[in-house]
């Protein structure tokens, strides 16, 4: 074979390996990249005001902790062709069934609340009224969902997934100084030493890169899409290079934040995106841009997170392939989510501060139990066959797994007692 | 009322359903299963707590 022959083998080889990927890819790009939500957007603004590029190395550290922890839920929906809440249901019974799927919804529930939150935050900024985004938000939902098909549904869902880059060329924007961001970010330092603000955020932002919700969708997501087993390489692909992007979004925000609003106190994202354009008019309007646009994949993801794991308990049909008439109550339970969540906001005087902490209390009584379930779930040979958990994976996924419920129990205590750690 | 009855026998239906665990109770599996129980009853024994702390004050 000569040189040009071998060449154009290789080439075939690696463009089919693209064109499948590009068949598998969504689930797991959908899933990480709507996990930068109005929530995360918040955080990753927050930690870059409060200590400018200082925390870099501390995100690029949860790309592995962000793929370890999905890809087990890819594995395990091709194998069982079941969702997260099924599996529980069937493997553990109905008495932790039951407390998963019940915690789900209201995690759920209160996380979408915070997402209307801050798109109505957002969108505001361009004087758009909260009434009227609430309405924006659900017709285009509504659009999306009742098409009928998961592929048209995934693509338009990716689009989305598209736009949240839009921190990308913001942060090229603002001029930052690369030998700084190299310098101060990716040299691990704790800056002004562990205290217990510095703390609070490290936290939050592990809190922010793995929530319960996210191992429900993915699951279910790549069981409505019809992952089979041959399919998992490319579905851990897809979740490798979502948990790039969803980690490099962040680093983009934190550079922005980190370069123009240094020692500005944040509360949201909205607060940063109004600073922001006292400095610059369009990095600030890309910012309020990008936090309606998490919002909206928050609540995409999650309202379905929540409608799926109906269906599959509940025996409903619960596809997106499904027409409304094929599956009323899946259609009916992801509108009464989205639609009672989105009126809180419009509430005079709701109680969103609290809303925000109770939606941080409540996801540490899921998300140890929903990570503990996945790790037994990946053990258990006589399903998973092959493709359970081999030793190393056992280790690698238990020792970051105890990361995080060590991590975010202090998280959910400290919001609750915010003394606690001092 | 019909409709809260057929919602209750749902729910004793998918009770009944799931009734048996599927996975296999080995050791680590009902020491994980014991943890977790342990962890969740005193996050609600705190977040109880914290509720009529904060009644008390209101």
């Amino acid at each position: 074979m000569d040189f040009f022959s071998l060449l154009y083998y290789r080439f075939k080889k690696v463009w089919k390996s693209v064109r499948l990927y590009l068949v598998i890819a969504g689930p797991g790009l959908v899933v990480m990249i709507a996990d930068n939500d109005a929530g995360g957007i918040t955080t990753y603004a927050a930690t870059g005001a409060k200590y400018g590029y200082h925390l870099i190395w501390f995100l690029l550290l949860l790309i592995p902790v962000a793929y370890y922890v999905q890809e087990m839920t890819v594995r395990l929906g091709a194998v069982t062709k079941r969702g997260h809440a099924e599996a529980i249901f069937e493997s553990f019974g109905a008495f932790w069934g039951w407390f998963s799927l019940l915690d789900l919804m209201i995690v759920d529930w209160l996380t979408l609340v915070t997402e209307f939150v801050g798109m109505t935050a957002a969108l505001g900024i361009f004087g758009v009224p909260a009434w009227l985004t609430v309405i924006i938000v659900v017709v285009l939902m509504s659009i999306l969902v009742l098409n009928g098909r998961y592929w048209t549904w995934e693509k338009i869902a990716l689009g989305f997934c598209l736009l949240n880059l839009i921190y990308i060329p913001a942060a090229f924007m603002v001029n930052p100084s690369i030998a700084d961001i190299l310098g101060q970010g990716l040299i691990p330092n704790l800056p002004g030493g562990l205290t217990n603000e510095l703390f609070f955020l490290l936290m939050a932002n592990i809190g922010t890169t793995i929530a319960p919700w996210m191992l429900f969708f993915q699951q279910s997501s790549v069981v409505d899409k019809g992952l089979l087993e041959k399919d998992i390489k490319m579905g851990k692909v897809d979740t490798f290079i979502g948990s790039i992007i969803t980690v490099a979004i962040a680093v983009f925000i934190v550079i922005v934040t980190g370069t123009l609003l240094n020692g500005a106190p944040i509360d949201d994202a909205a607060t940063a995106a109004k600073l922001l354009m006292k400095t610059n008019q369009y990095v600030g309007a890309f910012m309020a841009i990008g936090l309606f646009d998490a919002g909206l994949l928050g609540a995409i993801c999650i309202s379905l997170a929540s409608s799926w794991a109906f269906g599959e308990i509940f025996g409903w049909a619960h596809s997106l392939n499904t027409k409304v008439k094929e599956a009323p109550w899946f259609y009916i339970s992801f509108f009464i989510t989205l639609a009672t969540a989105g009126v809180v906001p419009l509430i005079p005087g709701a109680p969103l501060v609290l809303i925000t902490l109770f939606v941080q209390v409540v996801a540490v009584t899921l998300l140890p139990a929903a990570l503990v379930f996945l790790i037994l779930l990946l053990n258990d040979k006589k399903t998973m066959g092959e493709y359970a958990n081999t030793p190393l994976q056992n280790i690698v996924s238990t020792t970051i797994v105890g990361a995080i419920i060590i991590l975010s129990t202090m998280y959910g205590v400290s919001a609750l007692f915010p003394n606690i750690f001092q | 009322m019909r409709a809260i009855n057929q919602f209750l026998s749902k729910i004793r239906e998918i009770n009944q359903r799931y009734a048996k665990p599927t996975v296999e109770m080995s050791r680590g599996v009902k020491f994980s299963l014991a943890v977790l129980r342990i962890y969740l009853f005193l996050l609600v024994v705190l977040m109880i707590y914290k509720f009529i702390t904060v009644i008390k004050v209101v």
